[in-house]
């Protein structure tokens, strides 16, 4: 339904896009998930119309839209902090969009508890948006741009001001309600988990390109570079060099010798980098990984244990703090981070 | 180690603290008594100052004023002529508040939303004529469109007329224009500051729920700086109300708003009950004014989100913001620029004929009317050349400063702790704000036309009037620019230059004073700078003998003939020129966000 080609946008001269291209399908929920300032609220923006690009094209069904003002685009966009109008009450807010559209009033009352309902706001309609909590604020600034019934939702880092179990919380209901909408929505955010939780697709910015495209399994089981396990923060990044042993590649690390699971075919003295998954190993006395216990904290059901080395992984067990020990890494826990180049 | 020094030292605070809490036990009542004597001793001063030659006055023009004995002499004819001019203030008001938000709002649009090459000059020259001395602003107006300006002049030379073709001077546009010329700073800052502010995703929002354009304007945007746009009004609308030099000066003989009919009954017809009743009145409407204007700014700062103003900022893109940019910088150009111009070009150009040359006159630049200051004529209004008015100014303005620091700087350093006794006596500081200069001047008369004490001779005759008079008006602006360097100092720097083993004395020099002193140095010019243009109460309370600056300018542009026209306009740009320094120098040496509206 919404299609991206090519975006390209200047920041203070320097590029902050440089070439996106993406769509997004009827029912689908894409999050869009970089670090800060990278450019994923202006990408939102100028699919918004609030902002021009300097090149590229936004497409809805084909139709151009990229000359079209932001009032003509039917883009629902929900603000960070909100952006709730203080001159209006809670029900005035909701219905603002609806009554842009000219309805008559019936229709815009009737449409606006409608929207209000689906985020459990009835019995708010006469307050202050001033005098709302921040979780309150929300659902008004959700039932807000969902009034309208807008052909694409946004949402620009919409859980960000909030404490963390309002934030599971309202995940689960915003989830909620786009199923039962069907409104394709994009997500912004910089908080990984938030993405995995809800979107159908995760897009990953970097440096203004898109450089993964998947669903959150996918994204999260076969990571295609070392930026991206770091920044999902999927475990340890280390680098070695790959070697040949009896016609099977090896690497050697400074912190040991590993297999090479990956399907790619990589030359003998090739530097690559791996990554070894904190849950991917066991403690044991002919393991292939040693060193010194730096630090043990209990995290949720295991103890996480970082190494001198820097190194952390997660055991079920906690060993002493500067006890050396083995641990076996499995092959199911490392993966190649490297295309041959 | 460390720990050993550590322990003594809370062993020794402990010792000390004990023994001073014995102390206290023992002279208790000695030491509140002391604390007492030393929180009342800053509010000393200005009590006996502000009860003398404020309050006191004040008292006798309301007890003048709702005497029943005193009005009763009034008549029914005087209830009729004062109900006319209450009616002629509040239209006039209403008039030039509305011409102010015609042309204020756009510029407040233009300047908080626009960029564009020389944006802080054009915002400093709409700010200039706030601090500018009514007989200038006066004489500028005057100079540009007056019987003896340049428009009317060139015109007839340009046509060959006998007489001046336009009439301005002497007209209500007159006291329109002169209003406008005012206080449009007011709705660019105040209007300005809130459209500034204003979180600009609120416009976006309303774009993306299917508003245009205009109904983002009108749904959105309006009614979120509604507020300040009422504050702005009120503001401008109670400086109208009280205007005096302006309507007095431009408006001529055939206008009298309640201030200018305080003057003339007091001055010229010597009616003073009528004159306390008219006070009574004026007091009245600006309380009624300022509280509204209280209550709205709360709700100005409960509306505006706290956002980056830079946000909203951007360069003219399309033609039709270029021509909204270009129009309103003409506008402002023209409106500001041009009166300002004028009268000091004015003062060194001659244009017509002294008399006795009606046949050849020569045009030109001239010093005569520079020159002419410093000569006495005979048969001259004055017993002084004009040049004495200045020193006398000059020494007015600077006696003003040194009785309102000595006044202010107690007072500014107390209230920066508020106990009780701040909070209680802080709204008293700033009543003089609310009575207008007039009604101070009157009070004064009513009050030292006798003797204070039995036996000596009456303060009416004596110059030193004038100079209270400005210390009354200069003394709340001097606290408020005083009060917030004073409070910024932190006391734990004071703390730690006493650790560093600094005297008290020197703590004052090396940590307050350079902190203080540009606040000071800035209080100092604004009240020299209000002394220097004050006209309203000098008007009523100068002696003849002792004219100031303002009032030489208002004589001599009342009087007919050329030369009286040209020396009014060379004191008035000398007056300009000192009023622009000081307020250049004040912008200069203010605390950033102090001493706003």
């Amino acid at each position: 339904m919404l299609q991206l080609l090519d975006i390209t946008k200047d920041y203070d001269n320097k590029p902050l896009l440089r070439g996106i291209s993406f769509s997004v399908a009827a029912n689908e929920t894409v999050c869009l998930l970089g670090a800060s300032g990278s450019g994923k609220s202006t990408l939102l923006r100028i699919i918004a119309g609030l902002e021009p690009p300097e090149q590229g094209t936004v497409r809805w069904e084909g139709q151009d839209l990229t000359a079209m003002p932001a009032h003509l685009r039917n883009f629902g966009l929900v603000f960070q902090d909100y952006a709730l109008f203080p001159h209006l009450s809670v029900f005035e807010n909701v219905a603002f969009g609806l009554k842009m559209q000219n309805l008559t009033g019936t229709v815009v009352e009737r449409r606006a508890r409608e929207a209000m309902t689906q985020v459990n706001l009835s019995g708010f309609e006469g307050r202050r948006v001033t005098e709302l909590s921040g979780g309150e604020q929300q659902r008004v600034a959700l039932a807000r741009a969902l009034a309208p019934r807008p052909r694409l939702l946004m949402f620009d880092e919409p859980l960000g001001a909030l404490d963390r179990a309002l934030r599971d919380r309202l995940q689960d209901e915003l989830r909620g309600i786009l199923h039962a909408t069907g409104i394709p929505a994009i997500y912004v955010t910089h908080d990984q988990e938030e993405a995995f939780a809800i979107a159908d697709r995760v897009l990953l910015l970097h440096e203004g390109r898109i450089v993964r495209d998947g669903s959150p399994s996918e994204v999260w089981n076969e990571p295609g570079s070392a930026w991206e396990a770091r920044f999902l923060g999927l475990g340890n990044v280390i680098e070695g060099v790959v070697s040949l042993k009896v016609g099977r590649s090896k690497v050697e690390t400074p912190v040991g010798v590993f297999g090479l699971g990956c399907g790619h075919a990589h030359q003998a003295g090739e530097k690559v980098e791996l990554l070894l998954r904190p849950s991917g190993v066991r403690l044991a006395a002919d393991g292939n990984l040693h060193g010194v216990v730096a630090d043990v904290l209990f995290h949720q059901d295991a103890f996480k244990v970082t190494l001198e080395n820097g190194l952390y992984f997660y055991l079920p067990e906690a060993p002493q703090v500067g006890e050396e020990i083995r641990l076996c890494v499995l092959q199911s826990g490392i993966r190649c981070l490297t295309s041959p180049t | 180690m460390d720990q050993g020094v550590d322990g003594d030292g809370v062993a020794v605070s402990q010792r000390v603290g004990e023994s001073e809490s014995q102390r206290v036990d023992e002279s208790a009542s000695q030491r509140s008594a002391e604390s007492l004597i030393r929180r009342i001793a800053p509010w000393l001063g200005v009590s006996i100052f502000l009860g003398l030659f404020f309050f006191y006055p004040l008292a006798r023009i309301l007890w003048l004023g709702l005497n029943p004995a005193s009005l009763s002499g009034l008549g029914i004819s005087s209830l009729r002529f004062t109900f006319d001019v209450l009616l002629f203030t509040f239209y006039q008001a209403f008039l030039s508040t509305l011409l102010t938000l015609l042309i204020g709002l756009p510029a407040a649009y233009l300047f908080a939303r626009f960029v564009f090459r020389g944006k802080s000059l054009l915002r400093l020259l709409t700010a200039i004529p706030f601090m500018l001395p009514t007989v200038v602003v006066a004489a500028g107006f005057n100079a540009l469109l007056g019987p003896r300006g340049w428009v009317n002049l060139g015109l007839m030379k340009l046509f060959g007329l006998e007489a001046a073709p336009i009439v301005f001077v002497y007209t209500l546009w007159a006291i329109l224009l002169a209003h406008v010329f005012y206080n449009t700073t007011i709705v660019i800052r105040v209007v300005g500051n809130a459209l500034a502010h204003l979180d600009p995703r609120l416009e976006q929002a309303a774009r993306l729920l299917g508003a245009d354009a205009r109904r983002t304007f009108w749904r959105v945007t309006l009614p979120l700086l509604r507020p300040s746009i009422l504050a702005a009004v009120l503001l401008v609308f109670l400086f109208d109300f009280t205007s005096f030099g302006v309507i007095l000066l431009l408006g001529g003989p055939r206008f009298a708003t309640l201030e200018v009919e305080i003057y003339m009954q007091a001055i010229q017809i010597f009616n003073l009950p009528l004159a306390a009743v008219l006070s009574f009145i004026q007091l009245l409407c600006t309380l009624a004014f300022s509280i509204l204007y209280s209550r709205i700014v709360t709700r100005v700062a409960v509306t505006t989100a706290p956002r980056s103003a830079a946000s909203n900022l951007r360069r003219a893109r399309i033609w039709r913001e270029k021509l909204f940019v270009g129009g309103v910088v003409v506008l402002l150009l023209t409106l500001f620029l041009l009166p300002m111009l004028s009268l000091p070009l004015r003062s060194i150009a001659r244009l017509e004929s002294a008399r006795g040359e009606r046949t050849s006159v020569t045009y030109g630049l001239t010093g005569d009317y520079y020159r002419e200051l410093f000569v006495n004529r005979l048969g001259s209004l004055f017993y002084v050349p004009p040049f004495k008015a200045l020193t006398n100014s000059l020494s007015y303005a600077a006696l003003t400063v040194i009785l309102s620091l000595a006044l202010g700087f107690p007072v500014a350093s107390a209230l920066t702790r508020p106990g009780r006794l701040e909070r209680f006596l802080d709204p008293f500081l700033m009543l003089p704000l609310g009575a207008s200069a007039v009604t101070l001047g009157l009070g004064f008369i009513i009050t030292f036309n006798r003797p204070l004490i039995a036996g000596h001779g009456s303060l009416i005759t004596s110059p030193l009037l004038v100079p209270l008079a400005h210390t009354i008006i200069a003394l709340p602006f001097v606290i408020r620019s005083l009060q917030p360097a004073l409070a910024s100092i932190p006391v734990r720097l004071r703390q730690a230059a006493a650790t560093l083993g600094a005297s008290p004395l020197r703590i004052w020099f090396m940590v307050d004073w350079p902190i203080v002193s540009r606040a000071t140095l800035a209080a100092a010019i604004f009240a020299f700078t209000v002394s220097l243009g004050e006209f309203g109460a000098t008007s009523l309370v100068s002696r003849p003998e002792y004219p100031t600056l303002p009032i030489a300018i208002y004589r001599f542009l009342s009087q007919p003939g050329g030369l009286n026209y040209g020396q009014a306009m060379a004191m008035a740009t000398i007056l300009m020129g000192v009023t622009g320094l000081g307020i250049l120098l004040i912008e200069r040496f203010r605390l950033p966000g102090a001493g706003e509206f």
